[in-house]
């Protein structure tokens, strides 16, 4: 071939700048969310079909306790609310009021396990264990896998604080925040599903 | 509910579990034990002999730095590759043992293996043909080739990459020690309750943990192609000027983010019933059975398209290169993907059309299964129109493709019979359906998995196989399939029904013969495509091609063969959609000067840290060794906290460094690469 380098124009089909590589992080834990619907959404299909199955033993609306469930509810709803300011403060760059608002989320996520695990224990007590009928083995594991996730992201959330404390707000850390934040308000939205499939028609069944 | 512990002193139930010296098939007198006993002395000496060779030539540090803490696309998908050939082969043998046993016990001859025994084999045979070989397969090709093809230096989440690859191979593990420590679950590949649930021993949950650990590592392998794919391609490539393999890798990654956690939910809810005495799947107490098969081929269905469509891509980049054309209808090669893909979640339930859900729900199911073989057409033709009039070279890839073509083709044709619910009625569990899937799966993925190994392989090594093993054996494969699984279609018509390991009527014996003589064929087969490795490496000096060896057209071609960690000095820039043959056709020269430092991320240690963990934890919660479970998993939660405290992750490859190797790797076509 005769051409010179200019004809041949590398440029066009090689960036000679390396051109920016925009960061995926945000989306593949979007994708990851995303996938854990679909766990949940296998979880609450088990509790659709046996949701009514409780083999002899109590239903729906003999074991399961609606006041303890509205402070139960609110304590989650407003840690996603605090999230959020914790959020905004982080926008600001304001570290110090930031964590206070991250601190505050998770001990409302805190006594929203705790209340969880107290309920759960109620009712083994009174021989509504998840053993005791499918209705109750689908009713444990859907209300238990979510508890199970708000305690993981309560652990992240302490890691993360300790991460803040010591190396600031760096852009690896404020994407951190970010995913924890969709993981958060992820958590709501799921409750908010349980709180109206398995409680409420539940109770009303 | 779980198992009673062994009756022994309590320190030893708490060391041990339910672990005991009877776990232990291979101390046993009888001529199962015999076998294990074998299999296991076999294995010990090949694989002392291995690791023996290994610390004699001083190889664990070059293996621990350069491959297994590697977060390389390249290194990890041929880590992927071999660890399928490896499993092929003990699925493989699983395989001749059912069919040695079919074809000999007739009458009063029971054969050499009891029920029981026979029931291990082929639930094994089949989870591990699915997980460990098809999976591994696609999900190395996908690795390897997909980054490259869109022009980016690496996936967009490396570490999660090697992590999900040790889950993978710690999954596999565990299935090889469920044949030498306890026993292997006897409730088919897909572990249908009751079975599955009333089985004694550590089977299935040898099954359940296994499946769970490369599950796990199959979802974080789709999200990071999909993100991957939708971030990282090369400026200029727009989503319709996208190699059709990446496409199809999308697709696929697609699906697994879809149903993969409905895999990890449904074996969850199993692992209750068998651990805490839930009732999802029992019979009393208000569960559910048909409640599990529903769910399991929510996944299932949708899996065999995972696996089928990278195959379809592969397909569609072998066609074009040797047939010196770009695909036909290129666009509609990827809207019939995006359909098979969405269509694929229709139709699970055709996998039990038995189950009495009544005409109308049938009807449905029946309608979707026989519309999705209609894009599933428009590709075969795709292919075929590709290679007409244009300048088809028969290489060994071309032959797989074409060995494709004629036996995919009755594949789905026999689908297409089986989609039919009447006639599902009566086929329904019978050798036909056995004979269709293999006819889809071995023609579909297998033939797919050896066209692309033959194809990339030179890309990988800088060498190409030998060609003469490489017909070899594609003829053997080709021969064998059919003289293996033309007699069960013929026997499934007529009734036989699958997983028997034992037959009363005299008549049927000749069909199982000439089936066996088939799998002694595939046997063949897969020994000439081990010569065809092992002969290609000894002369790979002779061997040795350029960047291009087979006048290629997409992106992968235009860098060095073996790439370099950085896969390409400059980040290409795409105008068309064959983005290689437009920049060989505007005369394109690689520039030599001009490198910039390239930014890269580091190798670590954390994935196979925590893959190990994983394993010990899974091994722990099958022999209900508490202490071991609950340690590993802590450990598994430490050491991925520890990880995030590492904030340094990533380095520059020095400009010198990048000039260096763009002066000395191998691109410039000798005069064999270029010629065949």
């Amino acid at each position: 071939m005769n051409t010179t380098v200019a004809d041949t124009a590398p440029s066009r089909f090689l960036c000679h700048e390396e051109p920016h590589a925009p960061n995926g992080t945000l989306l593949g834990f979007w994708l990851y969310l995303m996938s854990d619907c679909f766990i949940f959404a296998s979880l609450f299909a088990c509790y659709a079909v046996l949701g009514t199955s409780t083999a002899g033993g109590p239903a729906a609306a003999e074991v399961l306790d609606l006041p303890g469930l509205a402070v139960n509810t609110a304590l989650l709803l407003v840690s996603s609310v605090t999230f959020g300011f914790a959020m905004l403060e982080m926008a600001r760059k304001n570290q110090r009021a930031m964590l206070a608002w991250l601190a505050v989320s998770g001990l409302l996520a805190v006594g929203f396990v705790t209340l969880e695990i107290h309920e759960f224990l109620g009712m083994i007590a009174e021989g509504a264990g998840p053993g005791r009928s499918a209705f109750l083995s689908s009713f444990f594991t859907l209300v238990g896998t979510h508890g199970l996730h708000v305690s993981v992201g309560i652990l992240w959330l302490i890691v993360l604080m300790v991460q803040l404390g010591r190396f600031g707000l760096t852009e690896a850390n404020v994407r951190r925040l970010q995913c924890l934040s969709m993981f958060w308000h992820f958590l709501d939205l799921v409750w908010v599903g349980v709180f109206s499939f398995v409680y409420l028609a539940g109770v009303l069944r | 509910m779980p198992e009673a512990m062994p009756h022994r002193a309590p320190i030893w139930n708490f060391l041990f579990g339910r672990l005991t010296l009877d776990s232990l098939p291979f101390l046993k007198p009888d001529l199962e034990g015999r076998i294990v006993l074998v299999t296991l002395i076999v294995v010990a000496i090949g694989g002392l002999a291995i690791l023996g060779l290994i610390t004699r030539k001083r190889l664990w540090g070059y293996l621990w730095h350069e491959w297994f803490t590697s977060v390389d696309h390249k290194k990890l998908g041929i880590m992927y590759m071999i660890l399928g050939t490896v499993m092929l082969l003990r699925g493989f043998s699983d395989a001749i043992m059912m069919r040695a046993q079919q074809a000999y016990a007739f009458g009063p001859q029971m054969g050499y293996l009891p029920p029981e025994h026979y029931d291990q084999i082929f639930s094994a045979h089949g989870s591990i043909m699915i997980f460990f070989v098809a999976m591994a397969y696609i999900v190395g090709l996908m690795n390897y080739v997909m980054p490259l093809q869109i022009g980016a230096r690496d996936v967009a989440f490396p570490f999660l990459n090697n992590l999900s690859f040790w889950f993978t191979f710690w999954g596999a593990i565990l299935f090889m020690v469920s044949l030498f420590v306890g026993d292997f679950s006897t409730a088919g590949w897909l572990g249908y309750p009751p079975v599955s649930e009333l089985q004694q021993g550590s089977g299935v949950d040898y099954y359940i943990w296994g499946l769970q650990l490369s599950g796990v590592g199959t979802l974080l392998t789709g999200v990071n192609f999909v993100t991957t794919i939708l971030k990282m391609r090369a400026p200029g490539m727009s989503m319709m000027k996208m190699p059709v393999f990446s496409w199809t890798a999308l697709c696929t990654s697609g699906l697994i983010l879809a149903t993969f956690p409905v895999l990890t939910a449904t074996l969850f809810l199993l692992s209750l019933d068998r651990y805490l005495g839930t009732h999802f799947f029992t019979t009393g107490f208000g569960g559910n059975v048909m409640m599990y098969i529903n769910l399991i081929w929510v996944w299932g269905h949708p899996e065999v398209y995972i696996l089928i469509l990278p195959i379809f891509g592969v397909y569609s980049e072998v066609v074009p290169t040797f047939s010196g054309k770009p695909l036909f209808g290129y666009s509609s090669m990827v809207y019939a993907t995006v359909a098979i893909m969405i269509l694929s979640y229709l139709v699970w339930l055709h996998h039990f059309f038995t189950m009495g859900s009544g005409a109308d729900v049938n009807s449905f199911f029946s309608l979707t299964t026989m519309i999705i073989s209609i894009p599933t057409g428009v590709k075969i033709f795709n292919w075929l129109f590709t290679m007409y009039r244009g300048r088809v070279r028969f290489t060994v890839p071309m032959l797989w493709t074409m060995g494709f073509l004629f036996t995919f083709t009755i594949g789905g044709m026999t689908g297409v019979m089986l989609s039919v619910a009447p006639a599902d009625f009566l086929l329904h569990n019978s050798l036909f359906l056995i004979a269709h899937f293999h006819n889809v799966i071995i023609g579909g993925v297998v033939f797919g998995v050896f066209a692309a190994v033959n194809y990339w392989f030179p890309k990988a090594f800088g060498f190409k196989l030998d060609e003469f093993w490489g017909k070899a054996s594609f003829w053997f494969w080709l021969v064998g399939f059919w003289v293996a699984f033309t007699p069960l279609y013929i026997m499934g018509l007529m009734g036989v029904t699958r997983r028997l390991s034992h037959f009363d009527n005299p008549a049927l014996q000749p069909y199982f013969i000439v089936a066996a003589f088939g799998a002694f064929l595939i046997a063949l087969g897969i020994l000439a495509f081990i010569i065809q490795i092992y002969v290609s490496v000894v002369r790979r000096k002779a061997y040795a091609v350029g960047g291009d060896p087979w006048n290629g057209r997409t992106l992968e071609w235009s860098t060095s063969s073996p790439p370099p960690d950085y896969n390409y000095a400059f980040v290409p820039n795409v105008h068309a959609r064959d983005a290689w043959t437009d920049m060989k056709k505007h005369g394109f020269q690689r520039p030599l000067e001009g490198f910039h430092p390239i930014h890269m991320p580091k190798n670590t240690a954390a994935g196979a840290i925590i893959g190990a963990l994983s394993f010990a934890c899974c091994f722990g919660l099958v022999w209900y060794i508490w202490w071991l479970a609950v340690a590993s998993f802590a450990g598994i939660i430490v050491a991925a906290i520890v990880h995030t405290f590492n904030y340094h992750r990533d380095y520059h490859i020095p400009a010198d460094e990048v000039r260096a190797f763009e002066h000395s790797g191998n691109w410039q076509p000798d005069a064999k690469g270029a010629s065949a």
